[in-house]
């Protein structure tokens, strides 16, 4: 969209067509949120992409990119007990970062109102696991709205706006990666931008009990468990738990995005056939009482056709005990019933397995030709494979124990590389390596980390590998970006998300450190970086090497957008080319193809003729485009 | 309006987004209620994208089940044919751009690239119609998503969606000139008005 920001500001009522992301930010806008904060994960980046589609000095509310999700889930709050409307946004596993804080925002008097959004990710689409957030709904009495699609994004937010300003409570609004990337024509309201805005600061100590210590605990801990009572009748009230259909005998509860894949699937039920009526609940927690009691008595059999884990299953089976009701409930049964994403096809199997009368077989592949997978690639030029390539020939072979981390440089442990081994979460890389170094004498220990992980997660690792003294070598992948999740600022950047500011170099945060033993250099300089690596692996303790070079996908497109901006290729001499295949088979950047007779050529479509390939030919055969072959 | 599902499908880099973005639009100005949704996991540049778009009324979810799209659109001749395999109910229409970023296995030499043939062959017994387009002229290939909405419409494969809705749907989306250079192209092709893109 050409002028997202103008859309988003608009003053009288309008439709658009949005993903459910955008949606989210024009209902930010209506509600009247003061104070937004985030750390960029996928599904939720585009979010930020809407906000800052505003200029800073019309966006009616703060935003920042904070450095991890804790710190953001503490500045909206922090936001909040002084009196205004905040949300904080992050991705599913983002919430295991913010949970020392979050799982504290039930005890507080959130004076202005406290939304937090989360994109959870069913199916693990690009996160390290498909973790259930519901749980740490019930675990910390956090009411949670779930909204199917992007209308119900915009509706949902306004309400949980609303909800959170009314109870001065925590509210999680819980989004999954298809409801946040879905795109439909959403209608929304007019927004009248008020003349001022109330900034006074109105934090009173008086108000909550802000300190929860031993017994100060409890009678907030009361009041967050009676708070979910009043939550659950307003959303009662406010109709927006629905029943479709009026069914027979059967029923359906089920909730967010499901929802859809139910209905869509029931939809092919004939019309002779009864089809199940749907009770599809606004909010999974807390549960309403009412409503499904209700609903269970009017029905003989009900499926609870729930994604990921058994909470609404146990839950409702629980109530239906407690109620005296002997509807027969239909639970998950076979262990994939827990695993992936609900989308129709899988919603058809469950349901035919439930209801084999209603839905048929489901067709099941026929004989198909096998196509090559593609996993995700590191790009064209990109300074991260070049520093395996590099960094490969300097660790004993089958010796050394890599670590990977969250970044693009996690798809190093992929074929050829096989760099970065075991996985856990951001940050992580640096302990882990850690503890792999202990007793270890005969193997070399290898992290990996970047730059925004560095400040995110990263810091308490290193502190502690040098403050415990263990013998490891950080290899810190600096591209100066947030580039996984589309290139945000991180404190290195020298940027935030509102303007330039002055950078944290990396460099400078370890040498403050205290960590005697840095090495850095421009990965693409792939011959220094491997001696640089053989010096720090032969240090006694704790070593780092910066491997450094700007992310060449946004390096790129910024030197497209210049005037004059020439397309450069490498290209390979055929007559030089003795078919050792290191550039497609070793260094494998995706531009060189392997054509059936073993013959490499360059794709022109993909080369973007950095020419960090040139040095990695053992006869020279490649070189840019309009010149002969280079040295090796 | 009878409904209409479209599976698009290509690489990290290729223009999958704003291909779809422009035949969700456009099928809103013809008329249709559109949903649509993109998937594309890890955000680099050489992973599968795709995007499902479903037109009509009696829609709830974006989502494409299996063997449900009456079209499928590729960018590139390995996910044509995946896409095609996966997505497309038989007898309906896949519509790719001939160009081939090999997959991982086959620069490894692990694997065997496919060719046309070989997607010939998968859709021949499911009686899907194959068009396979080139532009062997064109200045940048990131304008093939465009050669390929231009065909689209030449073969009159998108419903009830015209040209003139496309054209609309590009102005809401583009500005300067790379809207003038893709609606230039998009004419040259949608209205077979052969001129040199």
């Amino acid at each position: 969209m050409k002028n997202m920001g103008g859309m988003l500001l608009t003053t009288t009522p309008f439709s658009e067509i949005v993903m459910g992301n955008t949606a989210l930010v024009r209902a930010m806008v209506e509600a009247g949120t003061r104070v937004v904060t985030s750390y960029p994960g996928s599904p939720t980046p585009e979010i930020a992409t809407a906000i800052q589609s505003i200029p800073p000095d019309k966006r009616p509310f703060y935003f920042e990119f904070s450095t991890n999700e804790k710190v953001a889930a503490e500045v909206a709050f922090g936001a909040s007990i002084n009196g205004h409307l905040a949300t904080v946004f992050f991705k599913s596993v983002g919430l295991n970062v913010a949970a020392d804080s979050f799982v504290q925002f039930s005890l507080m008097h959130c004076l202005g109102g406290l939304v937090v959004v989360l994109g959870d990710d069913p199916g693990a689409n690009s996160s390290q696991n498909e973790q259930d957030n519901r749980h740490y709904a019930r675990m910390s009495y956090t009411p949670v709205l779930e909204p199917a699609n992007p209308t119900e994004v915009y509706e949902y937010y306004l309400e949980a706006a609303n909800l959170a300003r009314a109870t001065a409570k925590a509210i999680i609004l819980r989004l999954t990666t298809h409801v946040c990337h879905a795109k439909e024509r959403v209608a929304f309201k007019g927004w009248s931008p008020p003349a001022a805005y109330d900034d006074q600061p109105r934090f009173d100590p008086t108000r909550g009990s802000y300190i929860p210590i031993t017994a100060r605990v409890f009678p907030p801990k009361r009041e967050a468990l009676a708070a979910l009572g009043r939550v659950e009748r307003w959303v009662d009230e406010r109709g927006l738990h629905r029943v479709i259909g009026s069914g027979g005998e059967r029923g359906l509860i089920t909730s967010g995005m499901v929802a859809l894949s139910a209905r869509e699937v029931l939809a092919e039920v004939p019309e002779t056939l009864e089809k199940p009526a749907i009770l599809k609940l606004a909010m999974p927690y807390p549960l309403p009482v009412r409503a499904i009691a209700e609903f269970l008595a009017a029905h003989r059999e009900v499926k609870i056709l729930e994604e990921l884990d058994d909470n609404l299953e146990k839950e409702i089976k629980a109530l239906a005990y407690d109620q005296g009701l002997t509807t027969r409930i239909i639970g998950k049964s076979e262990l994939d019933d827990w695993v992936g994403e609900y989308t129709p096809d899988k919603v058809r199997a469950i349901l035919h397995r439930t209801w084999p009368d209603l839905v048929p077989v489901p067709r099941v592949a026929t004989t198909a030709m096998p196509v090559p997978l593609r996993p995700a690639q590191m790009c064209p030029g990109c300074g991260h494979r070049s520093a395996f390539h590099a960094i490969k020939q300097a660790l004993p072979a089958d010796g050394a124990i890599t670590v990977a981390d969250i970044g693009c440089h996690t798809l190093g442990f992929q074929e050829p590389y096989r760099m970065g081994e075991v996985l856990l979460c951001m940050g992580a890389s640096t302990g882990i390596g850690s503890g792999l170094s202990l007793f270890n004498h005969s193997r070399p220990v290898v992290a990996f980390l970047g730059d925004s992980t560095f400040f995110h997660a990263g810091l308490p690792g290193i502190v502690n590998a040098l403050f415990n003294r263990h013998n490891l070598t950080l290899v810190l992948m600096e591209n100066g970006t947030t580039a996984m999740t589309g290139h945000q600022e991180h404190a290195a950047s020298g940027r935030n998300a509102n303007g330039p500011v002055e950078a944290i170099p990396v460099r400078r945060v370890l040498e403050g450190l205290g960590v005697r033993n840095i090495f850095e250099v421009d990965t693409y300089r792939q011959k220094e970086l491997t001696e640089l690596m053989r010096q720090a692996l032969a240090q006694d303790g704790f070593s780092v090497v910066i491997a450094r070079h700007p992310c060449m996908l946004l390096f790129t497109r910024n030197q497209r957008r210049k005037s004059g901006y020439q397309a450069r290729h490498v290209h390979i001499d055929q007559g030089t080319c003795a078919r050792i295949h290191t550039c497609v088979q070793t260094f494998a950047c995706p531009s060189f193809s392997r054509a059936a007779d073993g013959s490499v050529s360059v794709n022109p479509e993909l080369c973007i003729g950095d020419g960090s390939c040139i040095q990695t030919c053992p006869t020279g055969a490649i070189a840019r485009a309009g010149q002969e072959g280079g040295t090796p | 309006m009878k409904p209409f599902a479209i599976y698009l499908c290509g690489v990290g880099g290729q223009g999958i987004g704003l291909l779809s973005e422009i035949l969700l639009r456009a099928a809103d100005y013809a008329g249709y209620v559109a949903k649509a949704v993109d998937t594309h996991g890890l955000a680099q540049r050489g992973g599968v994208v795709v995007s499902h778009i479903r037109l009509g009324e009696t829609v709830h979810t974006p989502l494409i089940s299996a063997y449900g799209a009456d079209l499928v659109v590729g960018l590139e001749r390995h996910e044509a044919l995946r896409g095609a395999q996966a997505m497309l109910r038989d007898g309906g229409a896949l519509v790719y751009f001939d160009t081939v970023l090999q997959p991982l296995g086959v620069r490894l030499g692990t694997e065997a690239e496919i060719t046309n043939a070989d997607v010939d062959r998968a859709c021949a017994p499911r009686g899907i119609a194959v068009h396979r387009m080139t532009c062997p002229n064109l200045a940048d290939p990131r304008m093939q998503n465009i050669v390929v909405l231009g065909h689209l419409h030449l073969l009159g494969l998108v419903g009830e969606v015209a040209a003139e809705h496309s054209l609309r749907a590009m102005d809401d989306l583009l500005e300067g000139s790379a809207l003038a250079a893709n609606v230039g192209l998009f004419r040259s092709i949608a209205a077979n008005d052969r001129q040199t893109p």
